[in-house]
């Protein structure tokens, strides 16, 4: 049986796994797609215009790095000829200002460009490569067209110390948006969770100089904070709510629910090259097993906040309580909160128990 | 901020409408939209760098006669004050 449900409103395109940077806590999956097996520019161009069929209003090409598509340009145009908002979501490098300028002629939207510390030394022990100054160049490049710009710094617990001269920097370049966003303990980052989550004093800390700099910036740039959700009280509406909003597309082209999914047990995934995007949404096994309010456990199907967070993140529910669909151990309400209050004590505890090295990643091919 | 009445509110870069030929109408923006219908849908339309906050009022208020003329202004007032926060516009 099918469940009723709306039109997704984002398709988050993940046109790659390449990428030139190695963070810690690199947010794709732990298997990355090679390039050969990446989705063509007529199967993309194809799924754009699927994707805005089914009601889709923004695409966001994302990876990996997009820019290492050497038909992104081609990709933009696509969007925007589909109707679609175009959102590329990159580290800003391979860039140069002829390309961008190709990509904004091409109708690019909205440009997010990512930070991983406050100067070179910092960015580039937790992304493995040095990217700060080119960063700092193509945020300038931005400024000169007429599209949106938003930084995203990836903040945790060894920059957030940084996070005043992040405000800073945020501040001298101007930019219409700003988000810092903690870290999500998925892939990668799951491996490094104990050297990335802040203590609760940073945490505390954070929140004062976010509220200051949001006061202070007022209708100038829109600031936007994402906090670790191992400290709050009530899960996150994972995805808004799993099958309900948003849709991602991987590089070779399955489509998930979210993009950690991968890591769930006994979940297939259709792809765009076997049927087209209407039916995965609104039929799949993938897409109906978390939908709606049938699948969950009593303790959310009884609470009234069920349609607000939708019982959480099952990601989180899988790699902390090993069962994808329990309420997310997140939720003050779950009976396997001990597991998250476990790994704060241990973070808080002091002397603060870390492991000593990071372990990076290798990029495919 | 209250909005002048001789400014003349503009969507910034990256904020725009979708197509006209589109169903539902929505003001779309980074990592967001806004559904659009009825007066939202005619003030956003104006806020082209060209109408005047003065101007927007009055023609809301010929399209919405019926309505208390102070509130239609309240209204728009508050709205693009709101949109101006949410980084959406810009007065100039």
């Amino acid at each position: 049986m099918s469940i009723a449900t709306s039109n997704p409103l984002a398709m988050v395109a993940e046109l790659t796994h390449r990428c030139p940077l190695h963070c810690v806590y690199c947010s794709n999956p732990l298997e990355l797609t090679k390039r050969g097996r990446e989705l063509s520019t007529a199967s993309w161009t194809r799924v754009l215009r699927e994707a805005a069929e089914l009601g889709v209003l923004q695409a966001d090409f994302t990876g990996g790095e997009p820019l290492a598509r050497p038909d992104l340009v081609e990709l933009i145009r696509a969007a925007r000829a589909a109707g679609l908002y175009a959102s590329l979501i990159t580290s800003g490098l391979p860039l140069d200002e002829k390309r961008l300028e190709e990509l904004v002629a091409a109708g690019l939207d909205h440009f997010q460009l990512s930070f991983q510390g406050a100067d070179e030394e910092s960015a580039a022990e937790f992304s493995g490569t040095h990217t700060h100054a080119q960063k700092l160049r193509v945020a300038e490049w931005v400024k000169r067209h007429r599209i949106a710009l938003t930084l995203n710094f990836v903040i945790h617990r060894a920059n957030l110390h940084q996070l005043e001269d992040m405000i800073a920097m945020a501040e001298a370049i101007g930019p219409g948006r700003v988000e810092f966003a903690h870290v999500q303990y998925y892939g990668w980052a799951f491996e490094n969770v104990k050297r990335l989550l802040p203590t609760r004093e940073q945490l505390d800390r954070s929140l004062e100089l976010i509220k200051k700099a949001e006061e202070r910036l007022r209708g100038r740039i829109r600031v936007e904070y994402v906090v670790p959700d191992y400290y709050a009280k009530y899960p996150k509406a994972c995805m808004g709510g799993w099958g309900r909003k948003v849709l991602l597309v991987k590089p070779d082209g399955d489509v998930l629910p979210c993009h950690a999914a991968n890591v769930l047990p006994g979940m297939a995934f259709e792809n765009v090259e076997k049927r087209p995007l209407r039916p995965i949404w609104e039929e799949s096994d993938a897409f109906q097993k978390y939908r709606g309010v049938d699948w969950m456990p009593e303790l959310c199907r009884s609470c009234d906040r069920r349609e607000q967070d939708f019982g959480g993140c099952r990601c989180q529910a899988f790699l902390l309580a090993k069962d994808a669909a329990a309420t997310d151990p997140v939720c003050s309400k779950s009976p396997q909160r001990g597991i998250v209050d476990a790994i704060l004590r241990g973070i808080n505890a002091p002397p603060a128990q870390v492991p000593a090295e990071w372990m990076y990643r290798a990029n495919p091919k | 901020m209250i909005p002048q009445p001789e400014s003349r509110p503009r969507l910034v870069p990256g904020c725009r409408l979708n197509e006209k030929s589109q169903a539902q109408r929505v003001l779309l923006m980074p990592e967001r939209a806004l559904r659009l219908s009825g007066p939202s849908l005619e003030i956003v339309e104006r806020c082209d760098g060209k109408h005047t906050v003065r101007q927007i009022i009055t023609e809301l208020q010929a399209i919405y006669s019926k309505a208390e003329p102070q509130k239609v202004e309240q209204d728009i007032l508050e709205y693009l004050a709101r949109l101006q926060e949410q980084r959406a516009l810009d007065f100039e």
